[in-house]
This record gives C-alpha cells, structure tokens and sequence, in this order.
C-alpha cells in the first residue's frame, strides 16, 4: 500500500476558510505526550517502538472522534517512498525530522487531515490539530478531545507539578505548542516586520519560517508560536496568542491600508505585475512562486485584482512545493523540470479560477 | 558573476549537482547559500532545539558546575546518564525528571515562567489530581473573594472545598 492518504490533495487548512482568513493562514495546536513507565522514543530498540504503533493503531484506527472529520487511518512510514512522506511534511502532517528518522515510525492522519497523530516522533504521542484561519481555540478543543480520547486506554507519562514529562524539558508541562501561520506583506512592505518579531520574544512567542524550527521565511509567511509550556494553562496560553495575534493582524491592516494610500498605483502595478508573471511564466523557482503568489493573494485581498479566489494561495503554496510537484508528476524531477512543473500548474491553477474571463 | 538567488551580491559559492546524468549548477552569494543550507530538501541541518539546550547545559557556570559524581548519575528506569542528557538534551523516560531533579529545576526556571504545572490533568488517570487542583484553585479564588471582602460568595467558595476535601478523603 503506498499511502492512499498521502496523495490526497487537500488537507482541511488548505480550504483557507474562517475568521481572519486573508491573514490568518492555518491555526495549529499539538499536545506531546508519552506513555507512563515507557523510554522516550529515542531509547528504544525498534521493537518496542512497533509495540507503541501498534498500540496507537489498536486504539485509533477507523475510530471516529468528535463525530465528524471521518475515521483515522495509521500509516508506518516505512511503508512510504521518501517523496510520500515529504509530501506529508509539505502540508504539515509531520515534521521534517520525523520525515527523516528510521524505524517504525508513524502517523495516524483523520480523513480530513484536520488531526495527525505523530507516533515514535521526539515523543511517544505528538496530538495535532491543523486548522484553517483564525481557530486557536477550536484546534484546542479538537486537541483535547482526542488527547482525551487517548487517555482512555493509555497511561500518559504526568507529575502533579511538572505536568505532561516530555523528552525535551521545553515542553513539560502542558506539552503544548499553538501556532498561527500569518500572511503578512503589509508589515514586511512597509520593513515593520523584524521590529514586530523583535518584540514577540519578549513576551513569550516565537516566530518561525513556514515549515517550523530554522526554515526560512518565504511568501511573507511566518509562523508564531508560544516558548512557554510551564506554569500557564492551556487556555492562558491560547489566549496570549490569540491577543497578540489579533493585535499584529491589526497592525498588517493598518500597514496594508497605508500601502493604499501612499502608493496604491505602484501596489496595483506590482501585484499585476505578480499575477502576469504566474499566469505566463514557464519556468518559475520556488522562491520566486512564493514571492509573487504572496503579492497576487495581497492584489486579491486589497480588491486590486477580482475574479480570483483569495485561497487559491493556500493550495498553491502547498501544490508548489517540491515533493508535490513530483509526486503530482508521478516521476522523480529535477530541478529544472520542477520549475517548468511548477509554472505549468500555477497557470493551469490560475486559468481555471478564471474560468476564462478577461479580468482587467 | 552575481548570485543566482538574490541577483544582487556576488556569487561565491558555487555548486554543481549531477543526479542521473543531468548537471545542475548553482552559483551563490554567501548569504544566501547560507540560507538555503538550512532547508534543503532531505538534508534539513537547521537549529536543534536540543542540541542548543544541551550546550547550554554545558557551558553555562550555572549549569555546568556539575561535580564529576552527579555527570555519572542514572536513571533507574531506563539508564539514561546526566551525562547523556547533556549531551542530547532529551531526558530518557518519566522516572529521569526524578533522578535529575535536582539539576533540572534550574533549567525549567529558566526555560519557562514556572517549575509548577498549571494546566490540564488527565482526565481518567488525574482523577484525585483533578480535584486536588481544583481545590487549590478555589482556595486562591477564595482568598481573593476575602481581600475583595465579597463574604456572601467566599462562603459558597468555601463550602465547595469542603465538599470536594470530602470526596477525597472518601
């Protein structure tokens, strides 16, 4: 079996919809967890580690939670080609190191890809909730549902004062980590951007590049997360994040809008400029696809360029990436032909959102 | 000859690829190379978390004044070394946070604003936890419920901790 699931297109972030949407890409909550008496994954022998997937399939596989969302199908990554699993990383399912590790490793993934369940990753259990736009607080309540679903079978590793014990001491406690992946051109156009991440550390957050821990930023996307996992609730920590969040996505408005009315021709000229080169190019990097597909979503979202829908971006910046090109390709590329891959699909992408219409 | 990527410094590092016969060259400034470094596809060599936490352990006075006999401290359970952990930064099972304790306090104080968890409890296993905290917490409301002098409310507060001491005690 090759990972039916991996191949699916969509994963339900993807859809972009909700409070927020034209900042507020995805909202993300994971919980850590292990199992009582168990070492941590990196001390076990390979078959103890089957044991602990095993575990996770008897009590996950094909259950429904939360009543929606459908069933939960257990994959090992074994059984995945190294492009299925980097796939999986491109719509983060999984991380990239758990993308990379051996052994019987897996992941248990809902029908809808709202929740992944890494197994054998830094922890037994990593519990995470993917969802699109502004929805911290429903990710955490999806979160704890499953994690408490969980629960009923096995005996997490807790300590009254620690709380969860986790491999790494940066997530004891809640094992928490909520994240929000913003959109934001307006702040890195307007160069407000690094004094505004400058600031996020002082009260506790993290900004990251797209794809997590030391990935660059690309597309003006950012990822802000909590550092903190020790001695708040879950709910302090969701809604720390959510005021600050709202208080930047306030910020990327009001830059945006100075945008308008200080340079609006050149704004208008520039995200046409974006949409030209990605409705006619034939070769396009990932870099460059990542810049200018930003700049068309801005276009669409300021009402400079109509016809498009503003989410096409949330598709295209996963269907962009290299491990999707090729796996959509169903052949190995290089590199140059990803470029050719990729322009060929944004265009198609683009056309088809058109339906044809002339636009200007 | 000017980097391929930001087209704006010169291009010093210079790469070539050859995978199944086909050549693929790349010319970079120094900058960006470095950043490409970072994620490359299938070699991902970013910052480690762990790797940081671990030398922190090690170089840090505070930290790293750690007398010879506690480097060769184990954890019963699963034989993890102090030693081990800070080399990897990750702790080995749920018994180390016991064995270590007394060096891994300070860490914690420092990574996050407390060493006392306040969040969630497992739901079936945290049974008795559960009401533990929630009587701890009531207490506090109580005690604020007092300085605020509300006593028509404090008096409810109170009546639930005894009834929740009671289910414990049961």
């Amino acid at each position: 079996m090759s990972g039916t699931n991996v191949i699916r297109l969509n994963s339900k972030w993807m859809e972009g919809s909700g409070p927020n949407q034209d900042i507020v890409i995805s909202s993300r909550v994971r919980l850590a967890r292990n199992i009582k008496e168990i070492p941590f994954p990196h001390l076990l022998p390979e078959n103890r580690e089957r044991e602990i997937l095993d575990m996770v399939k008897n009590i996950v596989e094909g259950k429904v939670i939360g009543n929606q969302g459908g069933a939960f199908e257990v994959t090992n990554l074994l059984e995945l080609s190294t492009l299925e699993k980097w796939v999986l990383v491109e719509k983060h399912l999984i991380s990239p190191e758990h993308a990379q590790s051996n052994g019987p490793k897996g992941v248990a993934l809902r029908v809808d890809e709202a929740i992944s369940i890494m197994v054998n990753e830094e922890d037994h259990l990593r519990i995470q909730c993917l969802l699109p736009a502004m929805q911290l607080n429903e990710a955490w309540h999806l979160a704890n549902q499953v994690d408490n679903f969980i629960e009923e079978s096995i005996d997490f590793a807790f300590d009254r004062e620690k709380g969860y014990l986790t491999s790494c001491p940066t997530n004891v406690g809640t094992g928490m980590r909520a994240s929000v992946m913003l959109h934001l051109p307006g702040l890195v156009l307007t160069r407000q951007a690094n004094q505004v991440f400058a600031t996020m550390s002082q009260i506790g957050l993290t900004v990251r590049g797209m794809y997590g821990e030391g990935t660059e930023a690309s597309g003006n996307l950012f990822q802000l997360s909590n550092q903190v996992t020790l001695g708040v609730s879950e709910e302090d920590i969701i809604s720390h994040l959510s005021s600050v969040t709202l208080q930047i996505i306030e910020q990327e408005r009001y830059a945006r809008k100075a945008l308008m009315k200080e340079g609006g021709e050149q704004l208008e000229d520039r995200v046409w400029r974006a949409y030209g080169v990605l409705s006619h190019a034939r070769i396009i990097t990932s870099r460059e696809a990542m810049g200018l597909l930003s700049e068309l979503r801005l276009g669409i979202d300021q009402g400079l360029i109509k016809g498009i829908d503003a989410r096409i971006f949330n598709t295209l910046i996963v269907l962009t990436q290299q491990a999707f090109l090729q796996k959509t390709a169903g052949v190995e590329l290089s590199p140059f032909q990803r470029d050719l891959k990729r322009a060929e699909i944004i265009r198609t992408k683009l056309t088809e959102k058109l339906g044809g219409e002339k636009n200007d | 000859m000017l980097c391929d990527r930001c087209k704006q410094r010169p291009a010093t590092v210079h790469f070539t690829k050859i995978i199944n016969n086909e050549k693929y060259e790349q010319h970079l400034c120094e900058e960006c190379s470095k950043e490409i470094s970072q994620f490359a596809f299938g070699s991902h060599q970013g910052f480690s978390l762990n790797k940081f936490l671990a030398n922190l352990i090690n170089y840090d006075p505070s930290f790293g004044g750690v007398e010879l006999g506690y480097r060769a401290e184990r954890c019963d359970n699963c034989g993890l070394t102090y030693t081990q952990f800070t080399q990897g930064g990750k702790l080995g099972c749920n018994h180390c946070y016991q064995a270590f304790e007394n060096k891994l306090d300070p860490l914690l104080k420092r990574i996050h604003s407390s060493r006392i968890h306040k969040g969630k409890v497992p739901e079936r296993a945290g049974g008795k936890l559960k009401v533990e905290k929630e009587i701890e917490s009531l207490r506090n409301e109580l005690q604020r419920l007092v300085g605020r002098e509300e006593f028509e409310k404090a008096a409810e507060v109170r009546d639930k901790i005894k009834e929740l001491e009671k289910k414990l005690a049961g």
